[in-house]
């Protein structure tokens, strides 16, 4: 196990330092630089764009300037944004990181614990009415132009119901009179949910190796504790209002990529479900006469869970895109709209330095799914 | 497809000439696997579907020929004088209303079925073509090549796609012709490789190739001839996928104003919220058409795909 982590460790610094090569000179090859962005402002004589090309080393040749970039890079200095001069991207990207990480792990546990849940259900019951419409309803969600839909989402929950706020971080009124800053809010939000979430799920793993009689109670007390402790720390910091407010603009994001990566995993699942439902040691089980729930559950969707999960690797790429998209329409200001908006100003640090961690993110998604792989089936072993 | 390198020889006395034999073989095969496909409503459902958007397309140029105007209907360069306001609401002169420019929505909207047609097929085509290519000689010739086709297609996988295009369409002019063949070299040697080369692992090991290497053909030959056309089904298959994903990231990449493209579906919404229509929901005909249309075609694809993946793939049948 150790020995293939180290192994897989180095291939994926190899990759992410080809990566990182093929993109910074596929970059660099475009026409055009900040400089000639600045051309259009009459108040900039000529010289100055060449002194500031010189000042920002885009002078240099560029094997030189990748070369100095990697140096810099593994030493942990990502440069300064060409577009918000002064700020370091490493600055940056720890104010936005968080956001996108939050939006894209919520996005893709729930939904494809949910998707998994129902695929397996429409596959028992194949050829019904309500198999063809949540397929039809899967494949929309696959298949929905995300823009739009995100669109749509605002459109019913801010404006017809009005229920949550239509886009951005936080509303700005509200945090006139906030005591801390909001990313030291968005902090403890974060801590707060990640604690809960162990909580619970240490629970429900304990839960399964008691005694029957007392899983349930168990599972509900995992449930209620970590809910309870959490709304008493929220109401006693003093924060609740400013906490709240932020967690009123995650919902919708939040909801609109999980629908859309839940539609992607619930086909998935049916489909893998439905090859295995003609294995032999299907129709051995039935023929033992056990209950259907556990012919399903026990002995089906355990082995149907294996591509699915292998789906789950094609389709962390998936839900970074249309999380990026996602965050363009709600304004949220994560990772995607930074780098679509470093792209649109040739802000090259900023762009080498989002799409870099977000390389890294999916590199480190797919390493966790080819452990959890390993895990899940007994026949492979590291 | 000659005679010779078939290496059997149909009895002369019967003096039916080959090709009508391989055509009659060609004709039975393609009626039981219509069969198959048309067993699942999915498949007629997408099959359905783009043949609207087919005769949607085609009706455009003969439209503009006939009944409307080339001064008030032409998609880029339209403009409806007699109407005070734009955008206007759907009304009998205009089915869909008209953009923030004064142009018909509908004839925009049929003008860029047909791009959107040549964008999905071109870049499905350079797609399965490398893939099939990449796909058939890793796995006919395996070691150092293979290895190194593979490694280059698990870092193509690794990295999202749309954040690559993102950055490349807004450094550099992208037309459509352009985006089809990024987005076709892209995906070309990507997971679609990875599934064909499995394909392809198992078709060489089967008895007839050994018997063409026996009868002295080159590897040429056998990858070309012999290899190739087996691995096509589950090239098609995928390439209904591809067509998909490049509607798709064509639409998002015009909705994000990062091409250089005249007019599409995408360009529609753009206009739309450039203009600032984007969060009116009053004016529904901006938004909606373009989207549905985007949606409806690339989920046709989608479930033609999933229907051909019945009729390649026995193990997902329900009989």
């Amino acid at each position: 196990m150790w020995k293939f982590l180290g192994k897989r460790l180095i291939q994926m610094l190899f990759t992410l330092l080809l990566f990182q090569a093929v993109t910074y000179f596929l970059i660099d090859a475009q026409p055009g630089d900040i400089a000639d962005l600045l051309a259009h402002d009459p108040s900039i004589p000529p010289g100055e764009r060449d002194r500031l090309r010189a000042e920002l080393g885009l002078d240099r040749p560029p094997v030189e300037r990748f070369v100095k970039y990697i140096g810099n890079f593994y030493t942990g200095n990502l440069g300064v944004s060409f577009n918000e001069y002064p700020r370091q991207v490493t600055d940056i990207i720890k104010e936005r990181l968080p956001r996108t990480l939050v939006l894209f792990f919520t996005a893709s546990m729930v939904s494809f614990w949910a998707g998994f849940m129902s695929g397996k259900i429409l596959a028992w019951r194949r050829g019904s009415f309500v198999e063809y419409a949540s397929t039809i309803v899967g494949v929309t969600l696959y298949t929905v132009f995300t823009p739009w839909f995100a669109l749509m989402m605002i459109w019913l929950f801010s404006v017809k119901l009005g229920w949550l706020p239509a886009g951005k971080f936080l509303s700005p009124e509200v945090w006139i009179t906030a005591p801390i800053s909001a990313n030291a809010v968005f902090g403890r939000l974060i801590a707060t949910g990640f604690i809960g979430l162990t909580v619970t799920l240490a629970g429900f793993i304990i839960s399964n190796k008691v005694a029957r009689k007392s899983r349930v109670p168990l599972r509900v007390a995992s449930i209620i504790l970590p809910l309870g402790g959490a709304l008493l720390y929220w109401s006693l910091n003093g924060l609740g209002v400013w906490g709240g407010d932020m967690l009123s603009h995650l919902v919708l994001p939040v909801l609109t990529v999980t629908l859309i990566a839940y539609g992607g995993s619930m086909l998935l699942t049916r489909t893998s479900m439905l090859e295995t439902l003609r294995e032999d040691y299907i129709l051995t089980a039935r023929a033992k006469g056990l209950p259907d729930k556990v012919v399903r559950d026990r002995h089906a969707a355990r082995n149907a869970l294996l591509p699915v999960w292998t789906g789950l690797v094609f389709s962390i790429g998936r839900s970074i895109s249309g999380g990026i998209i996602t965050e363009t329409i709600f304004s949220w200001p994560g990772l995607g709209l930074t780098l679509l908006n470093a792209s649109l100003v040739a802000d090259i640090p900023v762009a080498m330095g989002t799409l870099t961690v977000i390389a890294i993110l999916t590199l480190v998604s797919h390493l966790i799914a080819d452990i959890g792989y390993a895990f899940l089936d007994p026949r492979i072993r590291y | 497809m000659t005679m010779q390198t078939n290496g059997i020889t149909v009895s002369t006395a019967t003096h039916i000439p080959l090709w009508r034999i391989r055509l009659k073989l060609a004709w039975r095969s393609l009626e039981s696997n219509w069969a198959t496909f048309a067993e699942s409503p999915i498949g007629l459902i997408g099959l359905g579907v783009i043949i609207f958007f087919g005769l949607f397309a085609l009706a455009h140029p003969i439209l503009m020929h006939t009944v409307w105007d080339s001064a008030t209907y032409d998609p880029q360069m339209g403009y409806d004088m007699e109407l005070a306001f734009h955008p206007a609401d759907p009304s009998a002169r205009h089915l869909l209303g008209t953009d923030p420019l004064g142009r018909d929505i509908l004839s925009q909207l049929m003008y860029s079925t047909r791009y959107e047609f040549v964008l999905g097929i071109l870049s499905a085509v350079v797609t399965v073509v490398i893939a099939t290519t990449i796909g058939a000689v890793a796995a006919y010739y395996g070691g150092l090549v293979d290895a190194l086709l593979m490694r280059l297609a698990d870092l193509v996988i690794m990295v999202p796609f749309l954040p690559i295009l993102i950055v490349l369409s807004s450094f550099t002019e992208v037309g459509m012709f352009e985006l089809a063949l990024l987005i076709g070299r892209l995906s070309g040697v990507g997971g679609n490789t990875i599934v064909i080369k499995s394909q392809a692992l198992s078709v060489k090991v089967k008895p007839f190739i050994e018997a063409a290497r026996i009868a002295g053909g080159s590897d040429f030959h056998i990858i070309f001839t012999h290899l190739i056309p087996n691995l096509l089904p589950i090239a098609l298959l995928y390439m209904m996928f591809v067509v998909t994903s490049a509607i798709f990231s064509e639409a998002v990449l015009s909705y994000f104003g990062l091409t250089t493209i005249k007019m599409s579906w995408g360009i529609m919404i753009n206009t739309a919220q450039t203009q600032g229509y984007l969060l009116r929901f009053d004016t529904w005909y901006l938004l909606l058409p373009a989207s549905l249309a985007i949606t409806l075609l690339c989920a046709a694809f989608y479930l033609v795909g999933r229907a051909l993946d019945e009729v390649v793939n026995p193990r997902l049948r329900s009989r």
